[in-house]
């Protein structure tokens, strides 16, 4: 399958010169190929060639081998869009129409993704004039036309306290026809400013890149650098990476499970999660000081170690939490009014999921078997195993049900872990980045598969960062699962996916 | 209806009993910064050198912007003379910018009561309105955490409200994004004065990890006037609530 590709496993390193560049005929055959038979997607990307040329790069994920495969071609002011027969595709292509002005040819929704220049000057895929104002969210929305059909907009300012995004529903009384969803407005240029580096600010980047997956894009980041550099990280340092990366995921599953609680009106398991939420941040911030990991990963290893009177006192307090939200949870599975609102609410078909190329919890709920910390494994997931937890219904309540299912997995994993901590040091300083490299690292943060790319130049230095946050891939699944809905029902659907709005928008 | 009952009387009263108790914070929590220019060679800038932000300067004096600061260890493990560290006080909160500039010799400076009048409006009932202009989604959380039951915000007479008509208040997270700016100012427009700022976090002072970048403005500062600063990155609930309190003049004392 991944036959006249280059082939790299996970947090490993390939010369550029051992990724085939085949004329653009055979990508645009390779690539419909390679979906077709089952590989997934996980990145797929522009980067400046030479003679003003865009280098396109296509990352596939073999479940069955546990490898990737990396394929590249040049073109010039276009490319053949394969986003009508592979829906997964449709992002990707607006990405790099937006960021390096090549149109995919016959797109059938193209528009830009982020609202920002395109990074080639004289160049641009809407021929909008140099100096053109580009305001967020001022485009052509898809329209249901008909005498009772209306259109509701909401955003970019929300009712909460959350993020930015402008929302426009085709609507037939409460009905909704359809939903379009239309980010940018959090872009703060980050893969930009990453060229030429690494910066010294860049780690604080991928810190914030997804403030709410610090660790997951950190322990990222860190693998490409790593790779790179060829420095591993020490035994126990991978171990406490995979610790603070299960506290992300409980920390963010649990608030989550609080605030579908809360968006239906069932108090109680609300406000138990919400405390709770906060005591696992806590726990976050007795290893590294700060309630969200900064600080804690660091290429090389980790930035704190944990000693013995800490693990106790974590294991202890874990016990604690563990009850506290067994409890909570437990609330909504036994109360019928909160299990008729989330059942059959927001249903997204596994076949919907499979075509977007949805990964993560979101997917996981549709029947999609796929975890990083399983087919690709990373850190410290090579020596410990986490079970995967599935569902199959797909709607809110498979969404809640894996979202628990998985908190259970995590506090297995880390007590066990805390447990068995292997000794020595928690960091070496990681040494210069080989040159003319591309390295590909997947995580599994907590909503899904993190993908970043690095590729070096002739003096070791990033000549492109590519990051796909798992809301690039699951934005759309929202969307579709909106459809046929109440619009009413909009918030609970939000909240069950709670895709990032900054991952997404970089 | 029984097993709800049941979890409540299990799960107990847990609203925390801040202001008249403090708050315990985890040892390695780093707050207000503890400078020493005594302990600086003559020539070392090993601290300034490793702040990517322009947080640290030296004129001999040591000053550390808060503004800027990110709050990471690295300039502490930078200095081999325990020059600079930070202590586990998260009471950082000032009125002023320039307030955000400690040298560890001037006397410390605290956020203060907002003036009489505005006071009198505000001081038993402010509401704010949210907009989140580039931030990463940690300042919004950590802001979000003190309306659950832990915090309760509500007991002090501040709330967060879904629409600008009913706010008393702008409330900035994030570096302010190009692609935000104009929804900031709507959002500031459609407040009925009299009306606050508050910048919280990092980024909606300074610009944060994304000072400097040409998509973001490197925060409020500059497009409105601000009342309230509160650093970190992001500033834990803990220096997001005193700040608040001390703005509405309920904690007056250090």
């Amino acid at each position: 399958m991944m036959r006249g590709m280059g082939i790299l496993g996970n947090g490993t390193a390939l010369p550029l010169d051992e990724i085939p560049v085949v004329a653009p005929d055979r990508f645009f055959t390779q690539v419909p190929d390679a979906l077709a038979g089952g590989l997934r997607l996980a990145s797929f990307f522009g980067a400046s060639a030479d003679g003003g040329q865009t280098a396109l790069y296509a990352v596939f994920a073999s479940k069955a081998e546990g490898t990737l495969g990396v394929v590249s071609t040049r073109v010039n002011d276009s490319f053949p869009s394969l986003s009508r027969r592979f829906p997964q595709l449709s992002l990707f292509e607006r990405e790099i129409a937006e960021q390096f002005g090549v149109v995919p040819a016959g797109h059938p929704w193209f528009k830009p993704l982020r609202f920002h220049r395109a990074w080639t000057p004289g160049r641009d895929a809407w021929e909008r004039p140099e100096n053109a104002d580009i305001p967020a969210g001022v485009m052509d929305y898809y329209r249901v036309e008909g005498e009772e059909v209306h259109e509701v907009a909401v955003g970019p300012v929300h009712a909460g306290i959350i993020e930015p995004g402008h929302f426009r529903f085709q609507c037939h009384g409460e009905h909704v026809f359809h939903l379009e969803i239309s980010l940018g407005y959090q872009h703060r240029g980050i893969e930009r400013q990453t060229i030429g580096g690494p910066h010294p600010k860049t780690p604080y980047m991928m810190e914030t890149a997804a403030g709410d997956t610090t660790v997951g894009h950190m322990q990222a980041y860190c693998m490409v650098i790593e790779a790179l550099s060829g420095c591993p990280a020490p035994a126990r340092a991978e171990a406490l990476r995979g610790i603070a990366l299960e506290f992300e995921r409980l920390a963010n599953h649990v608030g989550d499970l609080g605030a579908i609680a809360g968006d239906i009106g069932y108090l109680p398991t609300a406000s138990f999660c919400g405390r709770i939420r906060g005591d696992i941040l806590n726990l976050t911030a007795v290893l590294c000081g700060s309630r969200f990991g900064r600080g804690l990963v660091r290429p090389g290893g980790t930035g704190f170690d944990c000693e013995p009177a800490m693990v106790e006192e974590l294991l202890q307090r874990i016990a604690g939490i563990r009850n506290d939200l067994s409890n909570a949870v437990s609330l909504l599975w036994n109360t019928p009014s909160v299990m008729a609102r989330l059942e059959n609410t927001g249903t997204l078909a596994a076949e919907s999921a499979r075509e977007l190329g949805m990964v993560g919890p979101a997917a996981r709920a549709c029947g999609l078997n796929r975890d990083v910390r399983r087919d690709h494994p990373f850190g410290i997931y090579r020596m410990a195993q986490i079970p995967v937890a599935t569902a199959h219904h797909g709607d809110v309540c498979a969404r809640t049900m894996v979202r628990w299912t998985e908190c259970e997995k995590s506090f297995d994993f880390v007590e066990e872990l805390l447990r068995q901590l292997p000794g020595g040091i928690v960091w070496k300083t990681p040494g210069p980045l080989a040159e003319n490299r591309l390295s590909v690292a997947l995580t599994e943060g907590w909503r899904g598969e993190i993908c970043h790319v690095a590729m070096t130049d002739g003096v070791g230095r990033f000549s492109r960062y590519k990051i796909t946050d798992p809301s690039f891939h699951n934005w759309p699944g929202l969307a579709l699962a909106l459809r046929g809905q109440q619009i009413s029902d909009f918030p609970l659907c939000n909240k069950s996916f709670n895709l990032s709005y900054c991952g997404f928008d970089l | 209806m029984i097993r709800a009952i049941l979890a409540r009387l299990k799960q107990g009263h847990r609203t925390m009993d801040y202001p008249r108790v403090p708050i315990a914070l985890p040892p390695r929590f780093r707050g207000y910064p503890r400078l020493d220019s005594s302990l600086c060679p003559e020539k070392c800038r090993a601290c300034t050198d490793a702040c990517p932000y322009g947080a640290i300067t030296r004129d001999p004096r040591l000053r550390l912007d808060m503004g800027k600061c990110l709050f990471c260890p690295e300039c502490t493990r930078a200095c081999p003379h325990g020059a600079i560290a930070f202590g586990n006080d998260a009471r950082l909160s000032a009125n002023r910018r320039d307030e955000l500039v400690i040298d560890g010799e001037e006397e410390r400076r605290m956020a203060a009561a907002m003036g009489r009048e505005l006071l009198s409006l505000f001081g038993r009932s402010i509401k704010f309105r949210e907009v989140s202009a580039g931030g990463c989604n940690a300042c919004e959380a950590d802001t979000n955490v003190l309306s659950t039951v832990g915090w309760d915000l509500g007991r002090f007479g501040i709330q967060f409200v879904a629409g600008p008509r009913h706010a008393d208040g702008l409330w900035i997270t994030g570096p302010v994004s190009q692609n935000m700016k104009e929804a900031v100012l709507k959002t500031w427009e459609a407040i009925p004065a009299p009306k606050i700022v508050v910048a919280c976090g990092a980024c909606a002072i300074a610009g944060g990890p994304f000072a400097g970048s040409t998509e973001a403005c490197g925060g409020i500062e500059g497009i409105l006037p601000v009342d309230l600063y509160i650093p970190g990155c992001p500033p834990h609930p803990l220096t997001i609530l005193d700040g608040l309190l001390r703005l509405l003049g309920k904690i007056r004392k250090p």
